[in-house]
């Protein structure tokens, strides 16, 4: 019997001293995975709030590599609706932002959430739509009589609905067709959701809707049942300027705390640069043999 | 006498193991028989067959007259019901307890029977109780209501009162006899104590390793046992 | 601070104006969450119940692990496979179940179905297992068996019901790919406020928050309620 307590004491006594060890276990492991984030041999982070079409065209990926290793520097970038960049801005969560909502970028810096507004590109938006097009606005120059057209038709329009820049664009341009964008009209569809999934939704069920060219040219493949129908096969040949898109790059006001303003003003100045500039000009040109992109920085436009 | 049970070269084997090896069995219309033995003896498993939870793996067994071939039909297998040793109640009420054989069968369960037995049991004050919160003697005399409350032809009892105090083996032990005397209900009954077996049965058997080593009247079997092995077991002598 | 403080203000404000668009939102979620339930509920306790009652179950060694698999399968995955199978381009694309509640219905049913069949399971293998013998020996047919065991493991198929439902109300990857979150069609609370993340509207986003939580509450409140008095019977 004493035996047996003896051994059954000793267990729970090695199981007892086990405790710290395990605690310490746990402790090691926590530390490895906040480790992991930071950066090394003293790399600066600069965080980067920009929309998610901007992302998705593949444009940064190319670029930055060239800014990370000029400034030894990691470019954390966060893809969202240009509400919420905006937001990430205005609550010092991000560094610097970059985003295609005009008003909205300069009422940031009116605000005083950022420093100073600088261009940087522009592209623009084309209204896709199904092969057969019920519609029938291949061809319109005008984006907002092509969207007169469709209304009248009551073919399906998907929206993105999301506060986007995207979106904004498309309630101007209803706005220019004199009419207001009605989502109880059960012809016209407000999804919410970023502009690669509003895509799939208007390839699958063949609705109407307005993208920007780079992500439509970047999604080509599983887009077979869309077609450009208003904006011309390229940017040069889009004979509507309300297309047009223009890209502000901010950085975000230092007062805010926790910000870092030189690297932002470094990312600003590269941004901006005519060798950064030249590099925006030819990215596309061989995927999609078409440029994404125009240039448009003010030290481009004086060069 | 007719016989409710006939077997006839009855073995039960798992795999290898033999635990039950009864060339011929008689259980009598009417009767209580009790079966003794040393732990491990098959007593159980002979049980379990004249239950009908298992077909013996060689032989035959009759039941009122008619060879259970394979399985046994459900009305046949409903004539029998045992209490175990554990009474495995529902997490229900006493009463409901009591009734779940009349359900089982889709019977009226309105009917007095279950008042009845629950009154005879001593349990009425405790019907309404959760089943867990009852005592070993209560949880015991509720398996016995409910297995009484289905009226069967034949009542199997494997040690029923095994671990309860005497008030508990008294009222269960009065309950068994006047069910066998008013009702005529066929009893077998396993026990450890033998003196249980000498105040019950009419008959009593002795099983050591699966084989019926004697089975007399059961006066008889104890005052004057035939066999050595059932002499040596009366005197306590572990067997085998 | 100030936009969590918000948030419980903008939640109340919401609830108590009635907004039609968040009773539509509400209503649907309820819909879907709660046919996809009551489908993997019907077909999953049975199934659950047969696999834990089957003593020598062929295949019980790939079987078992699986459905634990199941049970932590990402929903993002299911709504993915279901999107797949439901699309223009695959099997079931005639259906025209892509963008519509029954889809999200479907993908839903995935989610739940191997959380039901897992924890009945569980719950059922927990019962005595004298209670089957004693059971038949009172002369319980097969069917019966199970009924009462499953009965009398209704603590755990109940905890079973409650989890697939917390798990598939609060799931957003799967109904936001295979409904599309249409304002107005396929809108559910979870995709909402993701909607409402993405426009930057943080204390709108909170207070649908609130409410989704409310409503798990009140449904798992519910659930409680009906497993303490069934425990009293």
């Amino acid at each position: 019997m004493a035996a047996v307590e003896r051994e059954e004491h000793a267990s729970i006594a090695s199981t007892a001293s086990a405790y710290p060890l395990i605690l310490l276990l746990i402790v090691v492991m926590l530390l490895a995975v906040s480790c992991a984030g930071k950066t090394s041999d003293g790399e600066r982070v600069l965080r980067l709030a920009t929309t998610t079409s901007t992302n998705d065209s593949g444009l940064l990926d190319a670029l930055l590599p060239s800014f990370e290793s000029e400034y030894n520097a990691r470019v954390d970038v966060v893809a969202v609706g240009t509400g919420q960049a905006i937001a990430l801005g205005e609550a010092g969560d991000a560094d610097v932002i970059l985003v295609h909502a005009r008003a909205r970028e300069e009422a940031f810096v009116a605000e005083g959430h950022g420093t100073a507004r600088s261009d940087v590109m522009f592209n623009d938006f084309v209204i896709v739509g199904p092969t057969d097009d019920p519609a029938s606005i291949t061809g319109i120059p005008l984006a907002s009589d092509a969207l007169a057209s469709i209304a009248a038709t009551e073919a399906t329009f998907a929206s993105r609905g999301d506060d986007s820049g995207t979106h904004s664009k498309e309630l101007s341009l209803w706005d220019a067709a004199g009419m207001s964008s009605d989502p109880d009209a059960g012809w016209y569809k407000s999804l919410g959701q970023g502009m690669g999934s509003t895509l799939n939704y208007s390839n699958e069920v063949g609705a109407y809707t307005l993208t920007d060219r780079g992500t439509f040219l970047a999604q080509g493949d599983s887009l077979q049942n869309l077609r450009v129908m208003v904006g011309g096969a390229s940017i040069d040949d889009n004979a509507d300027p309300s297309l047009l898109n223009p890209y502000g790059v901010i950085p975000v006001n230092p007062d805010k705390g926790g910000i870092d303003a030189e690297l932002a003003d470094r990312f600003v100045e590269w941004l901006t640069s005519i060798e950064t500039q030249e590099q925006i000009e030819i990215f596309g040109i061989e995927s999609f043999g078409q440029p994404l992109f125009y240039p448009d920085s003010m030290a481009w436009r004086n060069r | 006498m007719t016989a409710t049970y006939e077997l006839t070269d009855v073995r039960h084997c798992y795999g290898d193991r033999c635990v039950v090896d009864i060339p011929t069995l008689e259980v009598r219309d009417g009767e209580i028989l009790g079966l003794v033995g040393p732990s491990g003896a098959g007593k159980s498993t002979l049980l379990r067959l004249l239950d009908f939870l298992e077909t013996p793996t060689q032989g035959r067994i009759t039941y009122a007259g008619t060879e259970i071939d394979g399985d046994a039909s459900l009305s046949t297998r409903r004539d029998v019901t045992t209490v175990f040793q554990r009474p495995m109640l529902l997490k229900r009420s006493v009463a409901a307890n009591v009734r779940i054989g009349r359900k089982l069968r889709g019977l009226d369960t309105k009917c007095g029977n279950t008042e009845r037995w629950l009154d005879r049991l001593g349990l009425t004050d405790l019907a309404d109780a959760p089943a867990r919160t009852l005592s070993a003697g209560e949880a015991q005399r509720v398996a016995l209501a409910r297995a009484l409350v289905i009226e069967p032809s034949v009542l199997l009892l494997d040690e029923p009162t095994g671990n309860l105090d005497p008030y508990n083996v008294g009222l269960i032990e009065e309950i068994v006899r006047s069910e066998n005397t008013e009702s005529g209900t066929t009893i077998v009954i396993v026990t450890h104590d033998v003196f249980q077996a000498r105040r019950l049965a009419d008959r009593t058997g002795l099983m050591v390793a699966g084989s019926m080593v004697e089975l007399a009247d059961t006066e008889a079997f104890f005052s004057t046992p035939q066999e050595p092995q059932t002499a040596a077991f009366l005197r306590g002598d572990l067997l085998i | 601070m100030e936009t969590l403080g918000r948030s419980f203000a903008d939640a109340v404000g919401l609830l108590w104006n009635m907004d039609p668009a968040l009773i539509e939102t509400v209503v649907l979620t309820l819909e879907v969450t709660l046919v996809a339930l009551v489908i993997a509920l019907v077909i999953g306790i049975p199934v659950g119940a047969a696999i834990g009652l089957t003593r020598h179950l062929p295949g019980r060694w790939l079987i078992v692990p699986l459905i634990y698999t199941g049970m932590g399968l990402p929903p993002v995955t299911v709504g993915l496979f279901t999107y797949l199978v439901l699309s223009n381009q695959g099997p079931l694309g005639g259906l025209g179940w892509l963008f519509t509640p029954a889809g999200m219905i479907v993908a839903q049913t995935i989610i739940a179905l191997p959380l039901v069949v897992g924890l009945t399971m569980a719950a059922v293998q927990g019962v005595d297992p004298n209670l089957p013998v004693q059971m038949v020996s009172l002369g319980a047919t097969r069917r019966q068996v199970a009924s009462v065991t499953l009965l009398e493991a209704r603590v755990g198929v109940t905890a079973a019901v409650v989890a697939a439902y917390g798990a598939i109300i609060s799931e957003v990857g799967a109904v936001m790919l295979v409904g599309g979150n249409i304002e107005g069609e396929t809108r559910v609370l979870t995709t909402a406020i993701v909607l409402e993340t993405r426009r930057g509207n943080f204390a709108l986003a909170m207070a649908l928050g609130i409410i989704l939580l409310s409503l798990a509450f009140l449904t798992n409140f519910a659930f409680h309620r009906l497993q303490v008095h069934q425990g009293v019977r």
